[in-house]
Protein backbone atom coordinates (compact mmCIF):
# COMPACT_ATOMS: atom_id res chain seq x y z
CA UNK A 1 0.00 0.00 0.00
CA UNK A 2 2.78 2.33 1.01
CA UNK A 3 4.78 1.70 -2.17
CA UNK A 4 1.68 2.15 -4.28
CA UNK A 5 1.12 5.55 -2.73
CA UNK A 6 4.70 6.63 -3.35
CA UNK A 7 4.50 5.42 -6.92
CA UNK A 8 1.31 7.40 -7.43
CA UNK A 9 2.92 10.45 -5.92
CA UNK A 10 5.92 10.15 -8.22
CA UNK A 11 3.63 9.76 -11.22
CA UNK A 12 1.66 12.76 -10.09
CA UNK A 13 4.72 14.96 -9.83
CA UNK A 14 5.99 13.75 -13.20
CA UNK A 15 2.64 14.70 -14.74
CA UNK A 16 2.76 18.12 -13.11
CA UNK A 17 6.34 18.71 -14.21
CA UNK A 18 5.50 17.74 -17.81
CA UNK A 19 2.55 20.10 -17.75
CA UNK A 20 4.71 22.97 -16.58
CA UNK A 21 7.31 22.20 -19.24
CA UNK A 22 4.68 22.45 -21.99
CA UNK A 23 3.65 25.90 -20.84
CA UNK A 24 7.06 27.27 -19.89
CA UNK A 25 9.01 25.93 -22.87
CA UNK A 26 7.68 28.53 -25.37
CA UNK A 27 8.72 31.37 -23.06
CA UNK A 28 12.04 29.75 -22.29
CA UNK A 29 12.71 29.21 -25.98
CA UNK A 30 11.85 32.84 -26.67
CA UNK A 31 14.25 34.22 -24.06
CA UNK A 32 17.10 31.85 -24.97
CA UNK A 33 16.92 32.64 -28.66
CA UNK A 34 16.58 36.35 -28.11
CA UNK A 35 20.29 36.15 -27.20
CA UNK A 36 21.26 34.10 -30.24
CA UNK A 37 22.77 35.10 -33.50
CA UNK A 38 20.19 34.73 -36.28
CA UNK A 39 22.04 31.67 -37.63
CA UNK A 40 21.97 29.92 -34.26
CA UNK A 41 18.21 30.08 -33.74
CA UNK A 42 17.33 26.81 -35.39
CA UNK A 43 19.11 23.59 -34.71
CA UNK A 44 19.13 20.95 -32.02
CA UNK A 45 17.21 22.19 -28.97
CA UNK A 46 19.42 23.73 -26.28
CA UNK A 47 18.64 25.04 -22.85
CA UNK A 48 21.00 28.01 -23.09
CA UNK A 49 21.80 30.48 -25.85
CA UNK A 50 24.50 29.38 -28.28
CA UNK A 51 25.96 32.80 -28.98
CA UNK A 52 25.03 35.24 -26.16
CA UNK A 53 24.61 38.13 -28.50
CA UNK A 54 23.58 40.96 -26.19
CA UNK A 55 23.64 43.39 -29.10
CA UNK A 56 20.24 42.06 -30.15
CA UNK A 57 18.75 44.12 -27.36
CA UNK A 58 20.51 47.24 -28.61
CA UNK A 59 19.82 46.56 -32.24
CA UNK A 60 16.02 46.48 -31.79
CA UNK A 61 16.11 50.13 -30.83
CA UNK A 62 18.02 50.93 -34.00
CA UNK A 63 15.94 49.15 -36.63
CA UNK A 64 12.66 50.52 -35.28
CA UNK A 65 11.79 53.44 -32.99
CA UNK A 66 11.20 50.75 -30.39
CA UNK A 67 11.49 53.00 -27.33
CA UNK A 68 8.92 55.31 -28.84
CA UNK A 69 6.64 52.38 -29.67
CA UNK A 70 7.02 51.09 -26.14
CA UNK A 71 6.07 54.49 -24.75
CA UNK A 72 3.09 54.66 -27.12
CA UNK A 73 1.83 51.39 -25.71
CA UNK A 74 2.33 52.50 -22.11
CA UNK A 75 0.60 55.80 -22.85
CA UNK A 76 -2.35 54.23 -24.61
CA UNK A 77 -2.74 51.53 -21.96
CA UNK A 78 -2.59 53.99 -19.05
CA UNK A 79 -4.83 56.60 -20.68
CA UNK A 80 -7.30 53.96 -21.88
CA UNK A 81 -7.44 52.36 -18.44
CA UNK A 82 -7.86 55.61 -16.52
CA UNK A 83 -10.49 56.81 -18.98
CA UNK A 84 -12.28 53.49 -18.78
CA UNK A 85 -12.43 53.65 -14.96
CA UNK A 86 -13.56 57.28 -14.85
CA UNK A 87 -16.33 56.97 -17.41
CA UNK A 88 -17.59 53.60 -16.22
CA UNK A 89 -17.51 54.38 -12.50
CA UNK A 90 -19.57 57.52 -13.11
CA UNK A 91 -22.15 55.66 -15.13
CA UNK A 92 -22.00 52.52 -12.99
CA UNK A 93 -22.76 54.63 -9.92
CA UNK A 94 -25.58 56.50 -11.66
CA UNK A 95 -27.17 53.31 -12.98
CA UNK A 96 -27.05 51.75 -9.52
CA UNK A 97 -28.02 54.62 -7.23
CA UNK A 98 -29.49 57.64 -8.97
CA UNK A 99 -33.11 57.56 -10.14
CA UNK A 100 -33.92 59.02 -13.51
CA UNK A 101 -36.46 58.23 -16.22
CA UNK A 102 -35.27 55.66 -18.76
CA UNK A 103 -32.61 54.26 -16.46
CA UNK A 104 -33.13 50.56 -17.13
CA UNK A 105 -33.69 51.03 -20.87
CA UNK A 106 -30.43 52.97 -21.16
CA UNK A 107 -28.62 50.34 -19.12
CA UNK A 108 -29.82 47.58 -21.43
CA UNK A 109 -28.67 49.68 -24.37
CA UNK A 110 -25.25 49.90 -22.72
CA UNK A 111 -25.17 46.12 -22.34
CA UNK A 112 -25.36 45.72 -26.13
CA UNK A 113 -21.80 47.09 -26.19
CA UNK A 114 -20.80 44.15 -24.02
CA UNK A 115 -21.46 41.62 -26.74
CA UNK A 116 -20.42 43.72 -29.72
CA UNK A 117 -17.22 42.30 -31.22
CA UNK A 118 -14.83 45.02 -32.29
CA UNK A 119 -14.21 42.96 -35.43
CA UNK A 120 -17.76 43.73 -36.56
CA UNK A 121 -17.67 47.49 -36.13
CA UNK A 122 -14.07 48.27 -36.97
CA UNK A 123 -14.63 49.03 -40.66
CA UNK A 124 -17.11 51.91 -40.20
CA UNK A 125 -15.20 53.00 -37.11
CA UNK A 126 -12.16 53.50 -39.31
CA UNK A 127 -14.09 55.89 -41.55
CA UNK A 128 -15.57 57.74 -38.58
CA UNK A 129 -12.15 58.26 -37.04
CA UNK A 130 -10.78 59.37 -40.38
CA UNK A 131 -13.66 61.83 -40.70
CA UNK A 132 -12.80 63.24 -37.27
CA UNK A 133 -9.16 63.58 -38.30
CA UNK A 134 -8.11 60.87 -35.86
CA UNK A 135 -6.75 58.27 -38.25
CA UNK A 136 -3.10 57.41 -37.73
CA UNK A 137 -3.32 58.72 -34.18
CA UNK A 138 -3.38 57.00 -30.81
CA UNK A 139 -6.78 58.44 -29.87
CA UNK A 140 -8.95 55.64 -31.28
CA UNK A 141 -6.84 53.16 -29.31
CA UNK A 142 -7.59 55.11 -26.12
CA UNK A 143 -11.31 55.50 -26.86
CA UNK A 144 -11.96 51.87 -27.75
CA UNK A 145 -11.20 50.44 -24.29
CA UNK A 146 -13.20 53.29 -22.76
CA UNK A 147 -16.39 52.86 -24.74
CA UNK A 148 -16.50 49.48 -26.47
CA UNK A 149 -17.03 46.16 -24.74
CA UNK A 150 -14.33 46.77 -22.12
CA UNK A 151 -16.00 50.02 -21.05
CA UNK A 152 -19.44 48.46 -20.88
CA UNK A 153 -17.97 45.59 -18.90
CA UNK A 154 -16.43 47.91 -16.29
CA UNK A 155 -19.70 49.87 -16.00
CA UNK A 156 -21.58 46.60 -15.54
CA UNK A 157 -19.20 45.35 -12.82
CA UNK A 158 -19.27 48.67 -11.00
CA UNK A 159 -23.04 48.90 -11.14
CA UNK A 160 -23.29 45.42 -9.63
CA UNK A 161 -20.97 46.58 -6.86
CA UNK A 162 -22.72 49.89 -6.16
CA UNK A 163 -26.10 48.20 -5.88
CA UNK A 164 -24.80 46.43 -2.77
CA UNK A 165 -23.49 49.57 -1.02
CA UNK A 166 -25.75 50.59 1.93
CA UNK A 167 -27.87 53.69 1.27
CA UNK A 168 -26.85 55.21 4.64
CA UNK A 169 -23.42 56.13 3.25
CA UNK A 170 -24.87 58.58 0.76
CA UNK A 171 -27.51 59.92 3.10
CA UNK A 172 -24.95 60.72 5.76
CA UNK A 173 -22.77 62.39 3.15
CA UNK A 174 -25.70 64.38 1.77
CA UNK A 175 -26.60 65.58 5.28
CA UNK A 176 -23.00 66.67 5.68
CA UNK A 177 -23.57 68.84 2.64
CA UNK A 178 -21.57 66.95 0.02
CA UNK A 179 -22.57 67.57 -3.59
CA UNK A 180 -23.24 64.58 -5.91
CA UNK A 181 -19.77 65.05 -7.35
CA UNK A 182 -18.37 65.12 -3.82
CA UNK A 183 -20.22 61.94 -2.92
CA UNK A 184 -18.85 60.25 -6.01
CA UNK A 185 -15.24 61.30 -5.50
CA UNK A 186 -15.02 61.13 -1.70
CA UNK A 187 -17.16 58.08 -1.02
CA UNK A 188 -18.15 56.07 -4.06
CA UNK A 189 -14.75 55.87 -5.74
CA UNK A 190 -12.83 54.85 -2.58
CA UNK A 191 -15.25 52.09 -1.58
CA UNK A 192 -15.11 50.57 -5.06
CA UNK A 193 -11.32 50.20 -5.12
CA UNK A 194 -11.34 46.37 -5.20
CA UNK A 195 -13.68 46.33 -8.20
CA UNK A 196 -11.91 49.26 -9.83
CA UNK A 197 -8.60 47.45 -9.60
CA UNK A 198 -10.06 44.33 -11.24
CA UNK A 199 -11.50 46.48 -14.02
CA UNK A 200 -8.17 48.25 -14.37
CA UNK A 201 -6.27 44.97 -14.76
CA UNK A 202 -8.63 43.77 -17.48
CA UNK A 203 -8.67 47.10 -19.31
CA UNK A 204 -4.90 47.45 -19.15
CA UNK A 205 -4.26 43.94 -20.47
CA UNK A 206 -6.82 44.37 -23.23
CA UNK A 207 -5.09 47.53 -24.47
CA UNK A 208 -1.58 46.18 -24.02
CA UNK A 209 -2.44 43.16 -26.15
CA UNK A 210 -4.71 44.63 -28.81
CA UNK A 211 -3.66 44.01 -32.37
CA UNK A 212 -6.45 44.41 -34.91
CA UNK A 213 -7.29 47.95 -33.77
CA UNK A 214 -3.79 49.45 -34.16
CA UNK A 215 -3.35 47.44 -37.37
CA UNK A 216 -6.38 49.24 -38.80
CA UNK A 217 -5.92 52.71 -37.32
CA UNK A 218 -2.16 53.24 -37.25
CA UNK A 219 -0.05 53.59 -40.37
CA UNK A 220 3.19 55.35 -39.38
CA UNK A 221 5.84 53.26 -37.68
CA UNK A 222 6.53 55.88 -35.00
CA UNK A 223 2.94 55.50 -33.78
CA UNK A 224 2.93 51.70 -33.62
CA UNK A 225 2.06 49.97 -30.39
CA UNK A 226 3.98 46.90 -29.24
CA UNK A 227 1.94 44.13 -30.90
CA UNK A 228 2.25 45.90 -34.26
CA UNK A 229 5.93 46.62 -33.72
CA UNK A 230 6.65 42.99 -32.86
CA UNK A 231 5.07 41.76 -36.05
CA UNK A 232 7.17 44.21 -38.03
CA UNK A 233 10.76 43.00 -37.56
CA UNK A 234 11.89 42.60 -41.15
CA UNK A 235 15.07 43.95 -42.66
CA UNK A 236 15.09 46.33 -45.60
CA UNK A 237 14.83 43.39 -48.01
CA UNK A 238 11.71 42.16 -46.23
CA UNK A 239 13.53 39.22 -44.66
CA UNK A 240 12.53 38.48 -41.09
CA UNK A 241 15.01 39.41 -38.36
CA UNK A 242 14.14 36.53 -36.11
CA UNK A 243 16.57 37.15 -33.28
CA UNK A 244 15.54 40.81 -33.02
CA UNK A 245 11.87 39.90 -33.16
CA UNK A 246 12.39 37.51 -30.26
CA UNK A 247 14.32 40.09 -28.24
CA UNK A 248 11.57 42.67 -28.75
CA UNK A 249 8.90 40.11 -27.91
CA UNK A 250 10.76 39.23 -24.73
CA UNK A 251 10.91 42.89 -23.74
CA UNK A 252 7.18 43.25 -24.32
CA UNK A 253 6.21 40.13 -22.39
CA UNK A 254 8.51 40.37 -19.36
CA UNK A 255 6.96 43.41 -17.56
CA UNK A 256 3.45 41.99 -17.79
CA UNK A 257 4.75 38.70 -16.51
CA UNK A 258 6.52 40.28 -13.54
CA UNK A 259 3.39 42.19 -12.59
CA UNK A 260 1.43 38.97 -12.93
CA UNK A 261 3.81 37.05 -10.69
CA UNK A 262 3.42 39.70 -7.99
CA UNK A 263 -0.37 39.98 -8.12
CA UNK A 264 -1.05 36.47 -9.39
CA UNK A 265 -4.17 35.76 -7.34
CA UNK A 266 -5.77 39.15 -7.97
CA UNK A 267 -5.15 39.06 -11.72
CA UNK A 268 -6.31 35.52 -12.34
CA UNK A 269 -9.41 36.08 -10.20
CA UNK A 270 -10.29 39.23 -12.14
CA UNK A 271 -9.95 37.40 -15.44
CA UNK A 272 -11.83 34.32 -14.34
CA UNK A 273 -14.72 36.45 -13.10
CA UNK A 274 -14.82 38.30 -16.39
CA UNK A 275 -14.98 34.98 -18.21
CA UNK A 276 -18.10 34.07 -16.29
CA UNK A 277 -20.00 37.27 -16.90
CA UNK B 1 -43.54 72.52 1.16
CA UNK B 2 -42.03 69.15 1.96
CA UNK B 3 -43.40 67.67 -1.25
CA UNK B 4 -41.91 70.45 -3.30
CA UNK B 5 -38.52 69.86 -1.74
CA UNK B 6 -38.67 66.16 -2.54
CA UNK B 7 -39.69 66.95 -6.10
CA UNK B 8 -36.78 69.32 -6.37
CA UNK B 9 -34.45 66.68 -4.95
CA UNK B 10 -35.74 64.09 -7.43
CA UNK B 11 -35.31 66.45 -10.31
CA UNK B 12 -31.81 67.25 -9.18
CA UNK B 13 -31.07 63.56 -8.84
CA UNK B 14 -32.32 62.88 -12.37
CA UNK B 15 -30.18 65.66 -13.80
CA UNK B 16 -27.12 64.38 -11.93
CA UNK B 17 -27.90 60.87 -13.18
CA UNK B 18 -28.02 61.99 -16.79
CA UNK B 19 -24.83 63.99 -16.38
CA UNK B 20 -23.04 61.00 -14.86
CA UNK B 21 -24.00 58.62 -17.65
CA UNK B 22 -23.50 61.21 -20.39
CA UNK B 23 -19.82 60.47 -21.20
CA UNK B 24 -20.44 56.75 -21.46
CA UNK B 25 -23.59 57.23 -23.51
CA UNK B 26 -21.91 59.56 -25.99
CA UNK B 27 -19.08 57.04 -26.35
CA UNK B 28 -21.59 54.22 -26.75
CA UNK B 29 -23.28 56.13 -29.55
CA UNK B 30 -20.05 56.94 -31.41
CA UNK B 31 -18.20 53.67 -30.90
CA UNK B 32 -20.94 51.05 -30.85
CA UNK B 33 -24.41 52.08 -31.98
CA UNK B 34 -23.55 54.28 -34.96
CA UNK B 35 -20.89 51.86 -36.33
CA UNK B 36 -23.44 49.05 -36.06
CA UNK B 37 -26.03 51.06 -37.99
CA UNK B 38 -23.30 51.96 -40.47
CA UNK B 39 -22.24 48.40 -41.29
CA UNK B 40 -25.84 47.43 -41.87
CA UNK B 41 -26.28 50.45 -44.16
CA UNK B 42 -22.96 49.78 -45.90
CA UNK B 43 -23.96 46.19 -46.53
CA UNK B 44 -26.70 47.45 -48.87
CA UNK B 45 -24.35 49.77 -50.72
CA UNK B 46 -21.82 49.39 -53.46
CA UNK B 47 -19.22 51.12 -51.33
CA UNK B 48 -15.54 51.44 -52.10
CA UNK B 49 -12.61 52.48 -49.90
CA UNK B 50 -11.42 55.18 -52.30
CA UNK B 51 -14.59 56.46 -53.94
CA UNK B 52 -17.06 56.06 -51.10
CA UNK B 53 -20.66 55.16 -51.81
CA UNK B 54 -21.27 54.23 -55.46
CA UNK B 55 -24.98 53.73 -54.89
CA UNK B 56 -27.57 51.59 -53.19
CA UNK B 57 -27.44 48.03 -54.44
CA UNK B 58 -30.10 46.25 -52.44
CA UNK B 59 -29.29 42.67 -51.62
CA UNK B 60 -26.55 42.42 -54.24
CA UNK B 61 -23.78 42.05 -51.61
CA UNK B 62 -25.72 39.30 -49.88
CA UNK B 63 -26.28 37.52 -53.18
CA UNK B 64 -22.55 37.74 -53.83
CA UNK B 65 -21.86 35.95 -50.53
CA UNK B 66 -23.63 32.82 -51.70
CA UNK B 67 -21.65 32.66 -54.94
CA UNK B 68 -18.33 33.68 -53.37
CA UNK B 69 -16.35 30.49 -53.03
CA UNK B 70 -13.73 32.20 -50.89
CA UNK B 71 -16.38 33.40 -48.46
CA UNK B 72 -17.86 29.91 -48.21
CA UNK B 73 -14.36 28.57 -47.64
CA UNK B 74 -13.68 31.08 -44.84
CA UNK B 75 -16.99 30.19 -43.26
CA UNK B 76 -16.06 26.52 -43.43
CA UNK B 77 -12.57 27.21 -42.07
CA UNK B 78 -13.98 29.21 -39.16
CA UNK B 79 -16.26 26.30 -38.40
CA UNK B 80 -13.39 23.81 -38.57
CA UNK B 81 -11.29 26.05 -36.35
CA UNK B 82 -14.09 26.27 -33.78
CA UNK B 83 -14.78 22.54 -33.97
CA UNK B 84 -11.11 22.04 -33.20
CA UNK B 85 -10.69 24.65 -30.51
CA UNK B 86 -13.87 24.20 -28.49
CA UNK B 87 -13.85 20.42 -27.81
CA UNK B 88 -10.07 20.28 -27.36
CA UNK B 89 -10.12 23.21 -24.97
CA UNK B 90 -13.09 21.90 -22.98
CA UNK B 91 -11.85 18.32 -22.64
CA UNK B 92 -8.32 19.36 -21.69
CA UNK B 93 -9.35 22.09 -19.28
CA UNK B 94 -11.97 19.93 -17.59
CA UNK B 95 -9.51 17.05 -17.23
CA UNK B 96 -6.84 19.35 -15.85
CA UNK B 97 -9.28 21.01 -13.48
CA UNK B 98 -10.41 17.65 -12.09
CA UNK B 99 -6.80 16.54 -11.80
CA UNK B 100 -5.63 19.72 -10.07
CA UNK B 101 -8.67 20.14 -7.82
CA UNK B 102 -8.38 16.57 -6.58
CA UNK B 103 -4.66 16.68 -5.83
CA UNK B 104 -2.60 18.04 -3.02
CA UNK B 105 0.76 19.71 -3.58
CA UNK B 106 2.03 22.06 -6.24
CA UNK B 107 -1.32 23.16 -7.65
CA UNK B 108 -0.77 26.87 -7.11
CA UNK B 109 2.46 26.69 -9.10
CA UNK B 110 0.74 24.81 -11.92
CA UNK B 111 -2.16 27.22 -11.90
CA UNK B 112 0.24 30.12 -12.18
CA UNK B 113 2.16 28.47 -15.00
CA UNK B 114 -0.80 27.49 -17.17
CA UNK B 115 -2.21 30.98 -16.74
CA UNK B 116 0.92 32.68 -18.08
CA UNK B 117 -0.13 32.42 -21.76
CA UNK B 118 -3.55 33.91 -20.90
CA UNK B 119 -1.99 37.22 -19.86
CA UNK B 120 0.56 37.13 -22.68
CA UNK B 121 -0.40 39.00 -25.83
CA UNK B 122 -1.78 36.89 -28.64
CA UNK B 123 0.79 38.44 -30.94
CA UNK B 124 3.76 37.42 -28.77
CA UNK B 125 2.36 33.91 -28.33
CA UNK B 126 1.72 33.53 -32.06
CA UNK B 127 5.19 34.78 -32.98
CA UNK B 128 6.84 32.26 -30.66
CA UNK B 129 4.67 29.42 -31.94
CA UNK B 130 5.47 30.36 -35.50
CA UNK B 131 9.12 29.80 -34.67
CA UNK B 132 8.52 26.60 -32.70
CA UNK B 133 6.54 25.13 -35.58
CA UNK B 134 9.11 25.81 -38.31
CA UNK B 135 9.33 22.92 -40.74
CA UNK B 136 12.28 20.72 -41.55
CA UNK B 137 14.48 18.82 -39.10
CA UNK B 138 15.78 22.03 -37.48
CA UNK B 139 12.40 23.38 -36.35
CA UNK B 140 12.29 23.32 -32.53
CA UNK B 141 9.21 21.11 -32.20
CA UNK B 142 10.39 18.88 -35.03
CA UNK B 143 13.81 18.41 -33.49
CA UNK B 144 12.18 17.34 -30.23
CA UNK B 145 9.97 14.93 -32.19
CA UNK B 146 13.02 13.55 -33.97
CA UNK B 147 14.40 12.38 -30.60
CA UNK B 148 11.48 9.93 -30.61
CA UNK B 149 12.13 9.07 -34.22
CA UNK B 150 9.17 11.05 -35.55
CA UNK B 151 9.64 13.16 -38.63
CA UNK B 152 7.48 16.24 -38.10
CA UNK B 153 5.68 17.89 -41.02
CA UNK B 154 6.16 21.44 -42.26
CA UNK B 155 3.51 22.51 -39.79
CA UNK B 156 2.48 25.92 -41.04
CA UNK B 157 2.82 25.26 -44.76
CA UNK B 158 0.95 22.02 -45.25
CA UNK B 159 -2.80 21.92 -45.62
CA UNK B 160 -4.43 20.38 -42.59
CA UNK B 161 -1.34 20.65 -40.41
CA UNK B 162 -1.57 24.45 -40.63
CA UNK B 163 -5.11 24.39 -39.26
CA UNK B 164 -4.04 21.87 -36.63
CA UNK B 165 -1.18 24.17 -35.60
CA UNK B 166 -3.28 27.31 -35.16
CA UNK B 167 -5.88 25.32 -33.22
CA UNK B 168 -3.26 23.94 -30.83
CA UNK B 169 -1.54 27.32 -30.39
CA UNK B 170 -4.87 28.93 -29.62
CA UNK B 171 -5.98 26.20 -27.21
CA UNK B 172 -2.72 26.33 -25.26
CA UNK B 173 -2.96 30.10 -24.99
CA UNK B 174 -6.45 30.19 -23.50
CA UNK B 175 -6.52 26.88 -21.67
CA UNK B 176 -5.49 28.33 -18.28
CA UNK B 177 -8.56 30.51 -18.15
CA UNK B 178 -11.01 27.64 -18.50
CA UNK B 179 -8.99 25.44 -16.15
CA UNK B 180 -9.37 28.04 -13.40
CA UNK B 181 -13.09 28.48 -14.12
CA UNK B 182 -13.64 24.73 -13.97
CA UNK B 183 -11.50 24.37 -10.85
CA UNK B 184 -13.79 26.84 -9.13
CA UNK B 185 -16.82 24.87 -10.27
CA UNK B 186 -15.32 21.51 -9.23
CA UNK B 187 -14.43 22.80 -5.78
CA UNK B 188 -17.95 24.15 -5.33
CA UNK B 189 -19.53 20.76 -6.04
CA UNK B 190 -21.80 19.72 -3.16
CA UNK B 191 -19.64 17.32 -1.18
CA UNK B 192 -22.59 15.55 0.45
CA UNK B 193 -23.94 14.42 -2.90
CA UNK B 194 -20.53 13.04 -3.90
CA UNK B 195 -20.13 11.32 -0.52
CA UNK B 196 -23.57 9.78 -0.95
CA UNK B 197 -22.51 8.49 -4.34
CA UNK B 198 -19.37 6.97 -2.85
CA UNK B 199 -21.34 5.27 -0.10
CA UNK B 200 -23.65 3.82 -2.71
CA UNK B 201 -20.56 2.24 -4.23
CA UNK B 202 -20.03 4.36 -7.32
CA UNK B 203 -16.56 3.92 -8.82
CA UNK B 204 -14.40 6.80 -10.03
CA UNK B 205 -15.74 6.66 -13.58
CA UNK B 206 -19.33 6.37 -12.49
CA UNK B 207 -18.90 9.12 -9.92
CA UNK B 208 -17.63 11.37 -12.69
CA UNK B 209 -20.12 10.52 -15.42
CA UNK B 210 -23.24 10.14 -13.30
CA UNK B 211 -22.74 12.74 -10.57
CA UNK B 212 -19.99 15.27 -11.19
CA UNK B 213 -20.52 15.81 -14.92
CA UNK B 214 -24.26 16.55 -14.68
CA UNK B 215 -23.61 18.93 -11.80
CA UNK B 216 -20.92 20.70 -13.82
CA UNK B 217 -23.09 20.91 -16.94
CA UNK B 218 -24.22 24.55 -16.46
CA UNK B 219 -20.60 25.74 -16.14
CA UNK B 220 -19.53 23.58 -19.06
CA UNK B 221 -22.22 25.04 -21.32
CA UNK B 222 -21.34 28.60 -20.34
CA UNK B 223 -17.62 28.05 -20.91
CA UNK B 224 -18.40 26.31 -24.19
CA UNK B 225 -20.30 29.28 -25.58
CA UNK B 226 -17.75 31.84 -24.39
CA UNK B 227 -14.96 29.78 -25.99
CA UNK B 228 -17.01 29.34 -29.16
CA UNK B 229 -17.64 33.09 -29.49
CA UNK B 230 -13.95 33.73 -28.91
CA UNK B 231 -12.98 31.23 -31.60
CA UNK B 232 -15.36 32.80 -34.13
CA UNK B 233 -13.50 36.08 -33.59
CA UNK B 234 -9.99 34.71 -34.08
CA UNK B 235 -7.65 37.00 -35.99
CA UNK B 236 -4.16 37.55 -34.55
CA UNK B 237 -3.24 33.86 -34.34
CA UNK B 238 -4.14 33.37 -37.99
CA UNK B 239 -2.67 36.60 -39.30
CA UNK B 240 0.69 36.04 -37.63
CA UNK B 241 1.12 32.28 -37.84
CA UNK B 242 -0.14 31.38 -41.31
CA UNK B 243 -1.43 34.63 -42.81
CA UNK B 244 -4.43 32.66 -44.01
CA UNK B 245 -2.38 30.11 -45.91
CA UNK B 246 -1.52 27.65 -47.25
CA UNK B 247 -3.90 28.15 -50.18
CA UNK B 248 -6.36 29.92 -47.91
CA UNK B 249 -6.85 26.82 -45.78
CA UNK B 250 -6.68 28.82 -42.53
CA UNK B 251 -8.47 31.92 -43.75
CA UNK B 252 -11.25 32.76 -41.28
CA UNK B 253 -14.14 35.24 -41.20
CA UNK B 254 -12.41 38.15 -39.47
CA UNK B 255 -9.34 37.71 -41.66
CA UNK B 256 -11.58 37.92 -44.73
CA UNK B 257 -13.36 41.03 -43.41
CA UNK B 258 -9.99 42.68 -42.85
CA UNK B 259 -8.77 41.62 -46.26
CA UNK B 260 -11.87 42.74 -48.16
CA UNK B 261 -11.96 46.12 -46.39
CA UNK B 262 -8.32 47.14 -46.23
CA UNK B 263 -6.64 45.14 -49.00
CA UNK B 264 -9.35 44.80 -51.66
CA UNK B 265 -11.03 48.06 -50.58
CA UNK B 266 -14.53 46.58 -50.98
CA UNK B 267 -16.12 48.28 -47.99
CA UNK B 268 -19.70 47.33 -48.87
CA UNK B 269 -18.84 43.67 -49.25
CA UNK B 270 -16.63 43.64 -46.13
CA UNK B 271 -19.53 45.11 -44.18
CA UNK B 272 -21.82 42.37 -45.44
CA UNK B 273 -19.42 39.74 -44.08
CA UNK B 274 -19.25 41.69 -40.82
CA UNK B 275 -23.05 41.53 -40.62
CA UNK B 276 -22.81 37.74 -40.97
CA UNK B 277 -20.29 37.63 -38.10
CA UNK B 278 -22.52 39.91 -36.05
CA UNK B 279 -25.55 37.67 -36.54
CA UNK B 280 -23.56 34.57 -35.54
CA UNK B 281 -22.22 36.23 -32.39
CA UNK B 282 -25.64 37.69 -31.58
CA UNK B 283 -27.34 34.28 -31.74
CA UNK B 284 -24.65 32.73 -29.56
CA UNK B 285 -24.89 35.59 -27.06
CA UNK B 286 -28.66 35.36 -26.78
CA UNK B 287 -28.25 31.64 -26.17
CA UNK B 288 -25.61 32.40 -23.53
CA UNK B 289 -27.80 34.95 -21.75
CA UNK B 290 -30.80 32.64 -21.70
CA UNK B 291 -28.56 29.94 -20.22
CA UNK B 292 -27.37 32.30 -17.54
CA UNK B 293 -30.94 33.26 -16.69
CA UNK B 294 -31.74 29.57 -16.31
CA UNK B 295 -28.66 29.04 -14.16
CA UNK B 296 -29.64 31.97 -11.93
CA UNK B 297 -33.12 30.53 -11.69
CA UNK B 298 -31.82 27.18 -10.50
CA UNK B 299 -29.43 28.78 -8.05
CA UNK B 300 -32.21 30.71 -6.36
Amino acid sequence: MRTKNTALKVLYYIAIALLCVVFIYPFWWMVVNSFNDINDIFGPPTLLPRSFQWENYVEIFRVQPFARQYMNTVLVAVAGTVGNLLVSSLSGYAFARLRFPGRSALFILLLTALMMPIEVTIVPMYFMMRGMGLSDSLFPLIFIPMFCSQGAFSAFMLRQHYVTVPKEYEEAARLDGLSPMGIYFRIMLPIAVPVLSSCAILAFLSVWNMYLEPLVFISSVAKYTLPLALANFNDSYGLPQWNLQLAATTLSVIPVMIVYLIFQEKISNAMVNSGLK
Amino acid sequence: MMKKQIQKLNKGEAVTGYLFILPQMIGLMIFVIIPLVMIITYSFQNRNFLFGNLGFCGLENYRMLIDDEIFLMTLKNTLIFSLGVVPLNLVLSLALAMFLAGSAGGTSVVRGVIFLPVITSGVAWSIVFKFLLQGGPTGPINSILSIFGIEGPNWLFERGWAMFSVVVARVLKNLGMNVLIFMGAVMNLPQDVIEAGKIDGAGRMKLFSKIKLPLLMPSILMVMIVTLIGSMRVFDTIKLMTDGGPEGSTMVLVYYIYHQAFKSFSIGYASTIAVVLFVIVLILTIFQWSLRKKADYYEN
